[in-house]
């Protein structure tokens, strides 16, 4: 295999694990707000007041998607090539564009945060 | 579990090709008897032009796995009181490998993995140098205490649910032994083997399930040699050394 596919993989594997580890602080978070605002029954306008106020949420939830961005479309990629033998030029260009739907999406959402 | 008080029980057994079917045998039961003893006896007493391998009969060589009720095994170390329970003795050839007739199956992908994975020691001495000296208890050579005692049974090839859906990945062997010789101090090729198991069919492929571990027959670990190659390649590709 060519060194350059080689190194492709290996960063793939790296990101998708850095990225699960950023998610695993990210679910956790994301998790305790969510249990928090159930508690306080806080509504979506409260809980957009008060994220507003901050630059820490908008900037914890921009590195949640950028991580979710990287990790959904690998693991997709893994269970594209073993589950239905797809791999190649065409199953990365079509996970790519999940990612920037996901990255895209996922800003949009944010950014209505800071607005 | 069969009872030692009935005189004969009922096996069935693989025959013919891909294509086959299992064939039901009647064999006499005998104390201590193995696995293999059961296919030796159908082949010399029953039906001459039943195919299997052994050689060694004493679990070194690695070359009885068969497919036994279901789970990949070394035969000649595999006793009928363990395996068959009160069902019938299912006796068929390795998953995962083509089947050249009956429990024989052509080990060649196998081996022809451990070749990609570049499982071939590449010496960094000469004839002319003194022979290397390994202290036992340095890390690098501790790490394979284990690992160096594979037999090359394929029982863990056999068994790993992520060689049956990716054809090309190479498999817990021949990963194991990579890893092996990627810790040998006296190997020269280290980049290049870690180049051989980083790639798409290589260790990042393995998804831990441990069926591997769990059955291979010499109770070592290919997971943790895999794991290994894991840090070794992603270390080797953040420092630009891959």
């Amino acid at each position: 295999m060519a060194t350059r596919s080689v190194r492709y993989a290996a960063w793939r594997f790296v990101l998708q694990r850095a990225s699960a580890a950023v998610l695993a602080l990210c679910v956790v978070v994301h998790l305790a707000t969510i249990i928090y605002a159930v508690r306080h029954q806080l509504t979506a306008e409260a809980i957009v007041a008060r994220m507003h106020a901050s630059v820490w949420w908008p900037a914890f939830y921009a590195i949640f998607v950028i991580a979710v961005a990287i990790h959904a479309p690998l693991g997709l990629r893994a269970i594209a090539d073993e589950w239905l033998g797809l791999r190649g030029r065409a199953t990365d260009t079509v996970l790519a564009l999940v990612a920037l739907v996901l990255l895209g999406g996922g800003l949009y959402a944010v950014r209505s945060l800071t607005a | 579990m069969i009872s030692l008080t009935e005189s004969t029980f009922p096996v069935l057994i693989w025959r013919g090709a891909a294509d086959g079917a299992f064939r039901r045998y009647e064999v006499p039961r005998l104390a201590s008897q193995t696995v293999l003893d059961v296919v030796t006896h159908v082949q010399r007493h029953l039906d001459a032009s039943l195919a299997y391998r052994y050689a060694c009969r004493v679990g070194m060589c690695g070359s009885c796995a068969m497919t036994v009720n279901g789970k990949a095994r070394w035969t000649c170390r595999t006793h009928v009181d363990t395996v068959a329970g009160d069902r019938t003795l299912e006796i068929g050839p390795l998953h995962h490998l083509p089947i050249v007739r009956d429990l024989v199956v052509d080990m060649a992908p196998f081996f022809d993995k451990w070749a990609a994975a570049k499982g071939e020691f590449k010496p960094t001495a000469t004839r002319y140098d003194d022979f290397a000296k390994v202290a036992p208890a340095s890390p690098a050579r501790r790490a394979i205490d284990a690992t160096i005692e594979c037999i090359g049974c394929a029982v863990c090839y056999a068994s790993c649910d992520v060689v049956g859906w990716k054809s090309d990945y190479l498999g817990p062997a021949a990963l194991n032994r990579a890893f092996t010789l990627v810790k040998d101090v006296r190997d020269g090729a280290r980049a290049a083997r870690l180049r051989a198991v980083a790639g798409d069919s290589g260790c990042q492929s393995c998804h831990t399930h441990q069926s591997c571990t769990e059955r291979c027959p010499k109770h070592l670990s290919p997971t943790a040699s895999i794991a290994s190659l894991k840090r070794l390649v992603a270390t080797a590709a953040v420092k630009g050394t891959l």
